[in-house]
């Protein structure tokens, strides 16, 4: 159990047929994500945390105090509890202005309206928004509008921020530079932090902590590495699977955990480093010709996926590996075996992490 | 004008059956201007029996309105948001004034509400009041004809508004009529508006159940419509003066709302 000011909750909860069952624990400052795919029960979670849906079973207490408890009989309402959400496509209400989203939450909770224009406008200032207090939400861009949903979320000075799928309405070019933005203004926001999302770089970047979610149920929770490195189930694995790495990048290589990666990108800096397993040639020796990276290594596990099968490598650099059945057995390979992995500095995707 | 290349004109016979379709609305109203002594107009117009049937018009069909917009929006919002035994009833209900004809509706209005109907009579004996042949007879009237516009327009809204967006406003600290005030409603605005528009047009035209349940007495229950029918057999040009102020009123408000609220309809 984590300290009295943080978010502890352990419930089950039902909609439509769907039950999800959670064991969750935040303490202030720290960042947990809830990873899983579509209709795993995120969104329930999110209801549920924020007070739109009762618990069938269990506790949710957020500091020290209980909001949820069937059997004591409690549960406070949404409106009375101190949850900060920054929902999916944001839901900024379009007849009212920046400014008035803004200080809806304070308006609500009865302070006058000049007082929470006023403190609406700190927030704005401090989101980098403050020319843009009159416009109406259509005329944001995607990243002011998202900063706009949490300067609106964590105005009122809530207890614990819900993050649903922050980033998901924005396109992948965008998407990369949002991330940083909000790791940033995370920062601003002391208490608990729940992430939740099916983006495993989203996951793997923002939080502290993550939780696979499927079905309704936590599979797998660990540190980002943890669930890369040892991922428990198909969809860990599968999450894992995209080789993601944080290294420095300078003069067209990044350095990844000491090891030296040649890439193909004039990113400097801190870079997040993205290999497709397919991606990656197997050899028995070494590879001649065009592969600047090649190194050899160690199987660890093989793991057969029908036409195809997943490896992992070991040092110097661990890898997730893909490649055909057909080519396993013409190189007739096994766990404990000494092989080459070679991968072109081409298929090597490099994005800039460095925070301007 | 000239298409633009590739894409073709539209089609001839659309064309022509869209004028068609045009004037239809416009040959009726071309009649009614032929017709019209607009040198007598001024006169016609200041008689008592069109300033009369105007005023009454205008107050009762305003007052349909405001009661529609006090019950009706409450009713559209239990249809589409409360799931009770009986909702496919209840909505086939509000409906019902919509394809009943209003000789009917007014008639039905007279059994319940007459001197001798099933409320009528002990409302008349605990209250005095006499529904019937008064001015509360046609607001009444009014009522019951046009709400089910207001009904429809706003249950649908409701039903399309994301109600994300609601429980986004409970998370920010607003309680249910602090939602439905600040989020609800003025994110339905526009068919809300449209609603009353339509509720307000309805209930300035009414005639059949009006006539019907609340006579046609001049300066009490009168309206414009009723007045129109009445001069049609006795004096011609006021029954045209009295039908070019109904189409000068009405199409004023319903360009003017057009222009600044249905865009988006």
């Amino acid at each position: 159990m984590e300290g009295p000011l943080g978010l502890n909750a352990d419930f089950s909860a039902r909609r439509e047929g769907f039950r999800l069952d959670l064991k969750l624990s935040i303490s202030p400052g720290r960042t947990v994500a809830l990873l899983g795919p579509n209709g795993a029960g995120k969104t329930t979670a999110v209801n549920v945390l924020s007070g739109l849906l009762p618990i069938d079973r269990g506790r949710i207490e957020l500091a020290g105090e209980v909001l949820d408890d069937p059997r004591a009989g409690v549960f406070v309402s949404p409106e009375a509890r101190r949850v900060g959400v920054v929902f999916q496509d944001y839901l900024l209400f379009s007849h009212l202005s920046v400014e008035e989203n803004v200080a809806f939450g304070l308006r609500s909770r009865g302070m006058s309206n000049e007082r929470a224009r006023a403190q609406a406008g700190e927030w704005l200032e401090r989101m980098e928004l403050s020319d843009l207090g009159r416009r109406k939400p259509r005329q944001l861009s995607g990243g002011q509008a998202q900063r706009v949903a949490l300067a609106r979320a964590l105005v009122t000075e809530p207890d614990l921020l819900l993050l649903d799928e922050p980033l998901s309405a924005l396109d992948v070019g965008t998407r990369v530079q949002l991330r940083r933005t909000l790791a940033e203004h995370l920062d601003q926001f002391q208490g608990p932090r729940l992430l939740i999302t099916h983006d495993p770089s989203e996951a793997f970047l923002l939080a502290d902590e993550i939780h696979v979610i499927e079905n309704g149920t936590i599979t797998q929770s660990g540190s980002p590495d943890d669930i890369r490195l040892r991922p428990r189930t198909a969809y860990a694995a599968d999450l894992a699977g995209s080789n993601l790495f944080v290294g420095y990048a300078r003069n067209g290589s990044v350095d990844v955990v000491g090891h030296q990666l040649h890439v193909a990108s004039a990113v400097e800096g801190d870079a997040l480093v993205t290999i497709r397993p397919s991606a990656i040639s197997v050899h028995r020796s070494q590879p001649e010709g065009s592969p600047r990276n090649n190194w050899l290594t160690t199987i660890k596990i093989v793991e057969h996926l029908g036409e195809r099968v997943r490896m992992r490598t070991g040092p110097p650099l661990p890898l997730t590996v893909e490649i055909t059945e057909s080519a396993l057995v013409e190189m007739n390979l096994s766990e404990g075996e000494e092989v080459w992995v070679a991968i072109k500095a081409t298929e090597i995707g490099v994005e800039s992490e460095s925070i301007p | 004008m000239k298409p633009a290349r590739g894409t073709g004109g539209p089609p001839v016979l659309l064309i022509i059956l869209g004028i068609s379709g045009l004037a239809l609305f416009a040959l009726p109203l071309a009649g009614l201007l032929a017709r019209t002594p607009w040198a007598k107009l001024g006169s016609l117009l200041t008689g008592d029996v069109v300033t009369d049937a105007l005023g009454l018009s205008l107050l009762t069909s305003l007052a349909a309105t405001a009661i529609a917009a006090i019950i009706g929006v409450p009713l559209a919002w239990l249809l589409a948001r409360v799931d009770f035994p009986g909702r496919t009833i209840a909505r086939g209900l509000v409906t019902l004034p919509l394809v009943l004809p209003p000789v009917v509706g007014g008639a039905a209005l007279l059994f319940a509400f007459g001197r001798r109907g099933l409320f009528g009579q002990p409302l008349n004996e605990a209250t005095g009041l006499l529904l019937p042949f008064s001015v509360w007879g046609v607001i009444l009237a009014n009522t019951f004809v046009a709400t089910p516009f207001l009904v429809i327009t706003v249950e649908g809204a409701l039903r399309n508004l994301d109600q994300r967006f609601e429980g986004a406003a409970a998370t920010l600290g607003a309680r249910r009529w602090t939602v439905m005030r600040r989020v609800t409603l003025p994110m339905i605005g526009p068919s809300l508006v449209a609603g009353l528009v339509l509720t307000w047009a309805r209930a300035l035209g009414e005639f059949g159940a009006t006539i019907t349940f609340a006579g046609n007495l001049q300066g009490r229950t009168q309206t414009l419509p009723l007045a129109v029918f009445v001069a049609l057999e006795s004096d011609r040009d006021t029954a045209i003066a009295l039908s070019l102020v109904m189409v000068a009123v009405s199409l004023t408000v319903l360009v003017a709302l057009r222009e600044r609220w249905w865009k988006g309809l």
